[in-house]
């Protein structure tokens, strides 16, 4: 367990850097996540990252990559629903690491 | 750590083999840790392309019913994961019509597509399984 300081307030974060509390997400805190790993977030990082909120607004799960790979596909075309795409955005693993940076837990069946 | 389809070489000589999974759910989703768990396992399964069918029977069927709220029971609504299984290639959902009859409900209560089958059809269905976990 640690924090991670985000405009003058200390997030409580897991082991793994996940936040402890989902409701404390902001931009600003995904944005400060990434900062930690080296990952400067653009708009097509944003776009995952914002599906993944919907996503587990709708289900209460986040996906599984192979799930995610596709339904990304689905909504932003067969460019973006392709492994090389997202890994290439997120190369610590697309559903892993976009989950973090976007407030939610783990993909179920990540271990 | 590897992400949930990673990690592991499916390659031909050893992703040949497809086993029928059948997920018998029989309790309430809450007061017992049992559907959370199938459904988790269930989610993981569905990583390995194996054919995968869920049950529901006795008080499991209360799992997939419509308007579940948990908030006063301080525990995660996750009923609205059953919805996200289609995404997981998850479409085969089985019901006992008997144990839905007993309880009051009809096709219409379920938040997902579901087959309803006759307590004789599921023993059939789960004879013709390669495993069958049960919940």
């Amino acid at each position: 367990m640690g924090t991670i300081n985000v405009s003058g307030k200390d997030i409580e974060v897991d082991e793994e850097g996940y936040l402890v509390n989902r409701s404390d997400w902001t931009e600003a805190v995904g944005t400060e996540m990434a900062k930690i790993d080296n990952c400067d977030l653009t708009q097509n990082h944003w776009e995952v990252i914002n599906f993944l909120r919907e996503y587990y607004d709708e289900y209460q799960i986040a996906p599984a990559v192979r799930v995610l790979t596709k339904a990304i596909g689905k909504k932003l075309g067969a460019d973006k629903g392709n492994s090389k795409y997202l890994y290439e955005l997120f190369p610590y693993g697309p559903a892993k690491q976009a989950c973090k940076y976007a407030g939610l837990p783990k993909p179920t069946g990540c271990v | 750590m590897t992400e949930s389809t990673g990690g592991i070489d499916m390659d031909e000589e050893t992703s040949g083999v497809v086993k029928k999974f059948l997920y018998v759910n029989r309790k309430a989703p809450y007061g017992t840790i049992y559907a959370l768990e199938s459904l988790e396992v269930v989610l993981i399964a569905a990583a390995f392309d194996q054919d995968v069918s869920l049950a529901f029977l006795d008080d499991g069927i209360y799992q997939i019913v419509k308007g579940q709220h948990t908030k006063n029971i301080d525990v995660k609504n996750f009923s609205p994961t059953y919805r996200a299984l289609e995404g997981y290639d998850i479409e085969k959902l089985y019901v006992e019509k008997e144990s839905m009859e007993a309880r009051g409900l009809t096709e219409d209560d379920f938040l997902v597509d579901v087959k309803v089958m006759t307590k004789s059809e599921m023993a059939d269905l789960m004879a013709s399984q390669d495993v069958v976990m049960s919940f």
